[in-house]
């Protein structure tokens, strides 16, 4: 899969973070998400699939198939 | 069990749809209805009085989903037909225009709608700020200079304010409280909050109460307060809180205090659930029922009611959580604050515009406030996700 994020969207809420730690986290200074893996592996997909959906802000685009 | 072959939404924000979203996401292939009363397509409603109102957003930015994203959920949409009634012995809904929906499981996510002043329907230059429609009526009068009187000091207003302000709006916020979002943040952060508001330009008239409106002809010309005072507007926004869009279950047999009454599982009667703000539910980590209105609550109640529905329920006790951003501060809260805590710094510092601040109730964690620290705010969630799941001795 491919993950792609809008940090303009991002409200900083970090709940990508408490959904999928080893892909995303948040900038120190503002909160607003930081992407550690763009094409993470199939194991990782319902972790990423959650935290996509329960982005209060959006921000996350999921493609799903081969990076 | 046999997951339910027709499963019926009533609701088409962001519980709805991420109702729809998670059936999928779960695996059901069943047929899935989503009634909606607006005619737009499913919006979100944070940016309406922040991105939207301060022009910075087209109206289409706002919607929760493309429509080849929506299209791909395989569920039959009826925008623009609210629902009038409800049996819940027989899974029926019955909408204005005369349709009726019947279903194996129902999902109600109606939301709620916005308080307003006796009167102010009629009354030209008076807006609540709930749906698109109402983000968009309200920012075509938010032009420089005219003054706005914003009633009501909760999350809404202060976010109005703040975003008429930058705007170039003579901008005052009358409301009940000592400062503003008292009741949310408690009186430390809210004194804060009340500074930047006035450093910003924003008139506070705190602790009042307003009565009604003063009009010239059709228009409005202020609102009356209790100390007799007329504060003089050209628009008024008002914005002291929601009611839980129920009256259309009067009589359903649902139990409706403040909200649809739910137990842990979110289920109002067999086979019907309620999410988002229009669902009181039991939190067996808090011990009793709440209704919560906010963004995130909506999605997380609408997976725990997906997956109660495919047979794969679990008691629903959330941490509590909202975010607000007022000009440029980025305010988070986890837990719910409330009155008589102890509250404590535990990173950053107030006089420099950053902090983490900590509240406790008895000696237990209760909520975790973040100010210019999302991240470091949310690090510290965790101490109450431990007493939220697990119920008060």
């Amino acid at each position: 899969m491919k993950v792609t994020v809008d940090q303009e969207r991002c409200v900083a809420a970090g709940s990508c973070v408490t959904a999928a730690d080893d892909v995303f986290d948040q900038r120190d200074e503002d909160g607003i998400v930081v992407l550690l893996n763009p094409a993470p592996t199939a194991d990782r997909a319902a972790a990423v699939r959650e935290a996509a959906a329960i982005c209060p802000a959006l921000a996350i685009t999921v493609e799903e198939g081969r990076p | 069990m046999t997951p339910p072959a027709h499963v019926l939404i009533v609701g088409a924000s962001a519980a709805g749809l991420s109702t729809l979203e998670t059936l999928r996401r779960l695996g059901h292939t069943g047929t899935v209805t989503l009634l909606g009363d607006e005619p737009h397509p499913p919006y979100d409603r944070p940016p309406l009085s922040k991105q939207i109102l301060a022009g910075a957003w087209t109206p289409q930015r706002a919607h929760l989903r493309p429509a080849a994203a929506l299209d791909a959920l395989d569920a039959t949409f009826h925008l623009g037909d609210p629902a009038v009634a409800l049996d819940p012995a027989s899974r029926t809904v019955h909408t204005a225009s005369g349709r009726r929906h019947q279903a194996d499981a129902i999902v109600v996510a109606t939301g709620a709608t916005a308080r307003t002043l006796p009167g102010q329907d009629t009354v030209a230059g008076v807006h609540v700020i709930r749906t698109l429609d109402d983000a968009t009526g309200l920012r075509a009068e938010l032009t420089p200079g005219r003054r706005l009187v914003v009633v009501g000091d909760g999350v809404l207003g202060c976010e109005v304010a703040a975003t008429a302000a930058a705007l170039g709006l003579d901008t005052t916020l009358v409301g009940p409280q000592q400062a503003p979002m008292r009741a949310q943040l408690g009186p430390r952060a809210a004194d804060l909050l009340g500074l930047l508001h006035t450093a910003n330009g924003v008139r506070l008239r705190l602790t009042t109460t307003v009565t009604g409106l003063a009009v010239d002809g059709a228009r409005v010309r202020g609102v009356e307060t209790t100390d007799g005072q007329v504060l003089p507007a050209d628009v008024v926004l008002v914005a002291f809180g929601a009611t839980p869009a129920t009256g259309w279950l009067d009589g359903s047999g649902l139990t409706l205090v403040d909200g649809i009454v739910c137990d842990a599982y979110c289920r109002a009667a067999p086979g019907v659930w309620a999410v988002g703000d229009v669902a009181r539910f039991h939190h067996e980590g808090l011990g009793r029922d709440v209704r919560l209105e906010n963004r995130t609550n909506a999605t997380e109640q609408a997976a725990a009611v997906a997956a109660d529905i495919l047979g794969a329920g679990r008691p629903y006790t959330p941490v509590p959580y909202f975010w607000t951003d007022q000009f440029d501060v980025k305010i988070q809260v986890h837990g719910i604050p409330g009155p008589g805590m102890h509250t404590e710094v535990t990173d950053g510092d107030p006089t420099a515009g950053r902090f983490v601040l900590t509240y406790h109730l008895d000696g237990r964690p209760a909520a975790v406030l973040g100010w210019n620290m999302p991240k470091q705010a949310r690090r510290q969630r965790q101490s109450l996700l431990t007493a939220m799941t697990t119920a008060p001795v």
